[in-house]
């Protein structure tokens, strides 16, 4: 009977404030959808940092005939030079911290140059004697490449040591800060969210305020007052988070997945399970939210 | 039964107190009309007993308990020994009779069973058997008080509290409400009525408290509306309420 009574009470309360609740469901809706795309931004850059910061390589470029700077005076490094810098870095110092390492000549510097930009203008500009020779060293810990620095920065013959990670940070931050914008964003839209939530379950007490005021008269528990409402926002919220979480699969599915992982088939994106993980998630926020920003409304309509 | 002591409400925002030094106590099973002018405190009384408003200070008991110490979380549960009947009846116009009066033993809690047990025999008790399947625009005014004096009782409270029942009637359907509120006493039911008609105090001859800027000036079992001293006291009063 009651459970009965408290159902009919919640639908009578979202089909009277129709416009109020389709206004619920676009913003949490919108909010929860931003939420979720930030989200999975964020494991999108979680998962390329553990795959390209494994793979992120320190280069030991060595002198051409064309640099200045470093130990190198416009003449290309000897034969002798290099040796030397092979030898340091098998030598006892540096051994126990390098995984691997490989020699690269300038004719495969050239044929990886010419890979990586091929069909552009300044593939034809560039010929093999421009790119340096390098050492291309894996560490063991990639974030000790300072020490790499210290052993063979100073050395004749060594143009430059550079740590590949240092691109990928300056990618890694962009990256982070599109999604702390769209954090930024779902915040707001979040509050819009509460404030929606709570004017409409004010509006639909403010409607029903002959039932709530007979239902004090005769005795109803405050409990059983406030049950419908808070039910009526939570309702709508649900329905907006269900949308939300239906468009973030739809986003991982189609745009990702269809569109950026076909495009880019050598990185890889956050799938369909990464979406169904984040869309319990979304529901359950907009629950809480619903709940919270309902509960609030309605007890200090009841106070006064 | 209800027991005020020393109760002074003074409403936020406002000077001069609604009740002032209030001391009286009213018996299990009376029938008490609550007389005086508009404005007087007469609501106030009653909204003070319902837990509605809170004395600024002073003690209420009522049914043996001191209204200050019950919680706010308990007055729901306190007003279920209490049926309230105001003047303009506070009928749900999208219910049926049998449904507005249902709805106060619903949201209470109570069975489908007890609901269609109790709801007929109230509707019975204040004569209105065969217009169970009304809606309030399909009565008449006495009719509509009659609905809401079967759903203040129908939970058979130990008080009914009545603020202007006839307010809104004719003296012959008055007289319709006022033998049902009889009725309800000699069941055994405390009846506490604030009212402006003399013609039914008079008739009545119960206990009568007459309550005058918010004090009570005269406490007479068998009274009447009016004794011969009361009216001079009154214009008095009611010369400096105009200011
Ligand atoms: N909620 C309120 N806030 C402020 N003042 C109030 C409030 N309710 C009543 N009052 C004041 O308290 C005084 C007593 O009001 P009350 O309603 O108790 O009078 P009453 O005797 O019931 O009058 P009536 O016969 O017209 O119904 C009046 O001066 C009124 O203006
Ligand atoms: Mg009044």
């Amino acid at each position: 009977m009651r459970l009965g009574l408290v159902i009919s009470e919640v639908g009578q309360g979202l089909r009277r404030n129709l416009s109020m609740v389709i206004s619920v469901v676009l913003v949490t809706f919108i909010s929860l959808t931003f939420v979720g795309a930030a989200v999975l931004l964020q494991m999108q850059i979680t998962q390329m940092k553990s795959y390209w910061f494994d793979r992120a390589q320190v280069a030991v470029y060595l002198c051409t005939e064309f640099s200045t700077v470093g130990g190198c005076d416009q003449q290309a490094a000897t034969p002798d030079q290099v040796a030397l810098v092979q030898a340091q870095l098998e030598s006892e110092t540096l051994a126990p911290f390098i995984d691997t390492f490989y020699f690269e000549t300038q004719e495969e510097a050239f044929a990886r140059f010419q890979e990586q930009f091929e069909g552009q203008a300044v593939a034809d500009l560039i010929t093999p004697e421009l790119l340096p020779e390098a050492f291309w060293v894996n560490l063991i810990d990639p974030t000790q490449s300072d020490i790499l620095v210290d052993a063979l920065g100073g050395l004749v013959g060594v143009e430059s040591i550079v740590d590949q990670r240092s691109y990928l940070e300056q990618i890694f931050a962009i990256l982070n800060a599109a999604s702390f914008t769209a954090i930024g964003i779902a915040a707001l839209m979040l509050v819009a969210a509460a404030l929606l939530i709570a004017t409409t379950i004010r509006l639909s007490a403010f409607s029903r305020r002959r039932e709530i005021g007979i239902m004090r008269l005769v005795g109803a528990s405050n409990r059983f007052i406030q049950t419908p409402f808070i039910i009526e926002g939570v309702v709508a919220a649900l329905i907006g988070s269900v949308l939300a979480g239906l468009a973030v699969v739809a986003i991982v599915q189609f745009f990702v997945q269809g569109y950026l992982a076909e495009t880019l088939p050598l990185t890889s994106f956050v799938g369909l399970q990464d979406a169904l993980l984040v869309v319990p998630l979304l529901i359950a926020a907009g629950a809480v939210l619903a709940a919270l920003s309902a509960n609030v409304a309605i007890t200090r309509y009841l106070r006064v | 039964m209800i027991r005020f002591d020393e109760v002074t409400k003074v409403y936020r925002g406002t000077a001069r107190p609604a009740l002032n030094g209030v001391s009286l106590e009213i018996l299990s099973g009376e029938f008490v009309f609550l007389v005086g002018a508009s404005g007087s405190g007469k609501s106030t009384f009653l909204r003070l007993v319902l837990k509605e408003e809170k004395p600024s200070t002073g003690t209420i008991h009522v049914l043996g308990q001191d209204l200050g110490r019950i919680s706010s979380r308990k007055v729901p549960y306190f007003r279920r020994n209490l049926g309230v009947v105001f003047q303009d009846f506070r009928l749900l116009p999208n219910k049926t009779v049998f449904d507005n009066v249902a709805f106060s033993l619903q949201v209470i809690g109570k069975s489908a069973g007890f609901i269609h047990e109790a709801v007929p025999d109230a509707l019975q008790t204040v004569g209105l058997d065969g217009k169970a399947q009304r809606y309030p625009h399909e009565l008449s005014g006495g009719e509509q008080q009659r609905v809401a004096i079967a759903r203040a009782v129908v939970n058979k409270p130990a008080i009914l509290l009545a603020d202007e029942p006839t307010g809104n009637l004719d003296p012959e359907t008055s007289g319709g409400i006022m033998a049902l509120l009889e009725r309800i006493n000699a069941n055994g039911t405390t009846v506490i009525m604030a009212t402006h008609d003399a013609g039914i105090v008079d008739r009545l001859q119960r206990r009568v408290i007459e309550v005058i800027g918010g004090r009570v000036v005269r406490d007479e079992r068998g009274g009447g509306y009016k004794t011969q001293a009361t009216p001079i006291v009154t214009q008095g009063f009611g010369l400096g309420d105009a200011r």
